[in-house]
């Protein structure tokens, strides 16, 4: 048992470490969302330069125009990325839709849609969740009907993460409504310039522009953009939701809070001049530790999924654990954050009092939607009983 | 990073299960409560013959060279088997201090004697007030012409009616203690329990446990039955409760998956309403959040014990993970008991025997309470 990294990943570390010293202003004002677009402008310029260095798809094989590096490393990008609340990370085309095409896609496919994501020149979106399919994903309705040499697609998807921001979009619609639900489902890459597709933001409570709602009215998409075979795009989705996240996004970004958190208590008090004294008692300074500790866990429980992979296992049952337990944990600290900063917790930016640039009420605003986004937790706990300790369903 | 145990660890781990298995089945972890002695002197044999003892000595002092995780992939499965023995106190507690701060002839004397299972150690440290900090301590040695005369009595400590010798904590220093700055006050005498003035009463605890209260009522203790140097024992003190939380905490994590394993076989057995309660949605989250707290358990008691074994005592890993156990052990058990039903609260059912353990392991080496005060301090740099 050794739980160090090895030189070569410390030597990344500290690479990234001074990119990140470098390139980020200082009055960063994101919470380094994988999907924030508030300041739009320098996601992509963070997004470009991660690109120029191989980073933006580092996990990628060589051959596709990756760097072929180690689970191991990605979690590193990945934990400091979060901790240092960055910009410029792509979701949607380098972790979930090039894994998925480097599997399914033909030949053409993968040379046509590839590239761009690795040179960060390209946006996706994920076109899954619907109105009436949400936690019950495998009942979705938008349809695309095969019409020979193109499908038409009507329908509407829901929650639709920068779609407002995407050149493309990964798609789950019905080409079979006859078939058992989980198999009439194809996948399909849409071009969102298309004649028929409408994006209607969704603001949501955090204040801000991430979520959408996309309609498709007759929207054409051509045969070449099917991804595997029609009628089998649930198990192409299933296999890219695979790729989704060790969780260690949810525990870097706690470790931040805490961290901003303790140095508040530091800053107020009485010693250096604005004595603020509910930052110095003893609950706040328990509630600080309990909240380091679960945070620590939740650092290695990412770890471990993250080291599985890197073994060649595919860790269903830890990465379920990782993903609650991580946004729970996370909720926790924002909202520990909140009750020692008592009334300042609650002025926005806006506010000329504000502390900590209003970051942790925005973090803790956004951290509500933790449990819920990427599998729910209730959903994640029936994964983790059903999948991983065998338990049968009802 | 390597997550998992090595060769070595996992083939240390099959065999002291199936031993454990055979030699102390849970039946008899139960009559052992009743027993004089605590232990089976069959069982402590079978350890010494495995090798176990002397696990994590040297070759020289009669070991077999292995460090602290080695130690640790059989506290785990002891931990798993709730296995009532001194091994805990004698090896982990008392040998490995031995090792780290005896002279070399307290080494060659007693760590060869503990490898064959002849020798029994326990520390005594904690005092009336119930608490590990320096500040609480009153025992006193005073210097007597070459020795001293050791006046105190210590509470809670384990083993201590089978005990050969116990690690005592006194204050040696007439100024008082200070520890840190001036490495001053306080020393660790190595106390034959036979000393005259010596005296033991047995705790009573609802665990099974065998603690003991130990009067020392003007021991004469000669100058080489201290361990390491005079007035500097405070240091060893804290190493030694460190080695203890993270060699405790990995033996609560092989009592959670314990009792996790045992909850799952029940609910899929168990039949209410026409089917197994295993299929039921309450129940399934029940046992999903005994599962994520298994992980914690297991992942951070391990790199407690990895820090151990790096010899980076002082690490607030240690601390870390002792709290977390602590708190989700019981956790693990409370949702146990509701999954069981009634069935888990009889006294024939094994799960209460984790359960009442799990109180006591909580409060061994510090409780929560105790290692939140010291990461307390640690993160605000006192």
């Amino acid at each position: 048992m050794d739980f160090r990294f090895s030189p070569a990943e410390e030597a990344f570390r500290e690479e990234l470490l001074e990119f990140l010293a470098r390139e980020l202003p200082p009055d960063l004002r994101g919470v380094g969302r994988a999907t924030e677009s508030g300041d739009w402008e320098l996601t992509l310029s963070m997004r470009r330069k991660l690109a120029q260095r191989g980073w933006l798809t580092m996990h990628w094989p060589k051959e596709y125009g990756g760097m072929g590096a180690s689970p191991m490393l990605s979690l590193i990008l990945n934990e400091e990325m979060s901790y240092h609340r960055a910009p410029g990370r792509d979701v949607f085309g380098a972790r979930m839709l090039g894994p998925t095409l480097m599997i399914y896609g033909t030949r053409e496919q993968k040379e046509r849609f590839l590239p761009p994501v690795a040179r960060g020149e390209v946006q996706w979106c994920q076109g899954y969740s619907e109105p009436e399919a949400g936690s019950d994903l495998a009942s979705l309705r938008t349809r695309a009907e095969d019409k020979g040499d193109y499908f038409l697609v009507n329908g509407s998807k829901i929650w639709t993460s920068l779609a407002h921001r995407a050149d493309w979009m990964m798609l789950m619609a019905r080409t079979d409504p006859d078939a058992p639900k989980h198999r009439g489902i194809s996948f399909l890459l849409l071009d969102m310039k298309s004649r028929g597709v409408e994006v209607r933001p969704i603001i949501s409570m955090a204040g801000e522009h991430e979520f959408n709602q996309v309609f498709f009215d007759n929207v054409e998409v051509p045969k070449e953009n099917l991804v595997g075979e029609k009628g089998r795009g649930w198990y192409v989705a299933v296999t890219l939701l695979d790729f989704e996240r060790s969780g260690i996004d949810y525990a870097a970004s706690a470790k931040r809070i805490l961290d901003d958190i303790n140095q508040y208590m530091d800053d107020v008090h009485g010693d250096h001049g604005t004595d603020i004294p509910r930052a110095d008692e003893g609950w706040a300074r328990d509630l600080m530790v309990e909240r380091y500790v679960e945070t620590e866990v939740a650092r290695l429980m990412a770890y471990k999924v993250t080291w599985l992979q890197s073994q060649g296992q595919v860790p269903t049952k830890e990465a379920s654990m990782s993903k609650v337990f991580g946004s729970e944990n996370l909720q926790k600290c924002a909202a520990a954050g909140l009750k020692i900063l008592g009334h300042y917790g609650v002025l926005t930016d806006e506010d000329k009092w504000v502390p900590l640039r209003g970051i942790i009420e925005k973090a803790w605003r956004y951290s509500i939607s933790g449990t819920i986004a990427a599998g729910t937790s209730e959903i994640q706990r029936n994964i983790i009983a059903s999948r991983g300790l065998g338990m049968p369903r009802g | 990073m390597d997550l998992a145990w090595n060769e070595t660890q996992q083939m240390l781990k099959s065999s002291a299960r199936s031993l454990l298995a055979k030699e102390c089945p849970l039946s008899m972890v139960l009559a052992m409560e009743k027993d004089e002695k605590g232990y089976s002197p069959q069982v402590w044999r079978r350890m010494a013959e495995a090798g176990w003892l002397g696990l994590a000595f040297p070759e020289k002092y009669g070991g077999a060279g292995g460090n602290f995780l080695d130690l640790a992939a059989l506290l785990e499965e002891m931990g798993r088997m709730l296995t009532p023995s001194p091994f805990f106190s004698t090896v982990v507690v008392g040998g490995l201090a031995v090792l780290a701060s005896g002279s070399e002839a307290q080494k060659a004397e007693l760590l060869p004697k503990i490898a064959q299972g002849q020798l029994f150690m326990t520390l005594a440290t904690l005092e009336s007030t119930d608490d590990y900090w320096y500040t609480y301590l009153n025992s006193r040695a005073n210097r007597d012409g070459n020795g001293f005369v050791l006046n105190g009595a210590k509470y809670f400590v384990p083993d201590a009616y089978v005990t050969d010798y116990f690690l005592v904590s006194a204050l040696t220093s007439d100024t008082g203690p200070d520890p840190w700055e001036k490495n001053r006050g306080i020393s660790v005498f190595l106390v034959p329990r036979s000393a005259p003035g010596v005296k033991v009463t047995p705790h009573h605890t609802f665990s099974g446990d065998r603690l003991g209260r130990v009067e020392f009522d003007g021991v004469k203790a000669s100058r080489d039955w201290i361990l390491g140097e005079v007035d500097r024992g405070w240091k060893i003190v804290m190493e030694t409760l460190d080695r203890g939380a993270a060699g405790k905490s990995v033996e609560m994590a092989g009592g959670a998956q314990a009792v996790l394993e045992m909850t799952l076989d029940y609910l899929k057995r168990r039949v209410q309403f026409g089917r197994p309660v295993a299929t039921f949605q309450a129940l399934q989250h029940h046992l999903a959040n005994m599962a994520m707290d298994v992980e914690g358990c297991q992942s951070m008691a391990y790199q407690a014990a990895w820090r151990v074994a790096q010899g980076e005592l002082w690490s607030s890993d240690i601390s870390m993970a002792k709290m977390w156990c602590n708190e989700a052990y019981n956790r693990i058990c409370a949702l146990a008991h509701q999954c069981h039903g009634g069935m888990g609260f009889t006294w024939e059912y094994d799960l209460q025997l984790y359960t009442r353990r799990a109180k006591v392991q909580e409060q061994a080496f510090g409780d929560a309470a105790y290692h939140r005060t010291m990461l307390s301090q640690a993160l605000s740099g006192l």
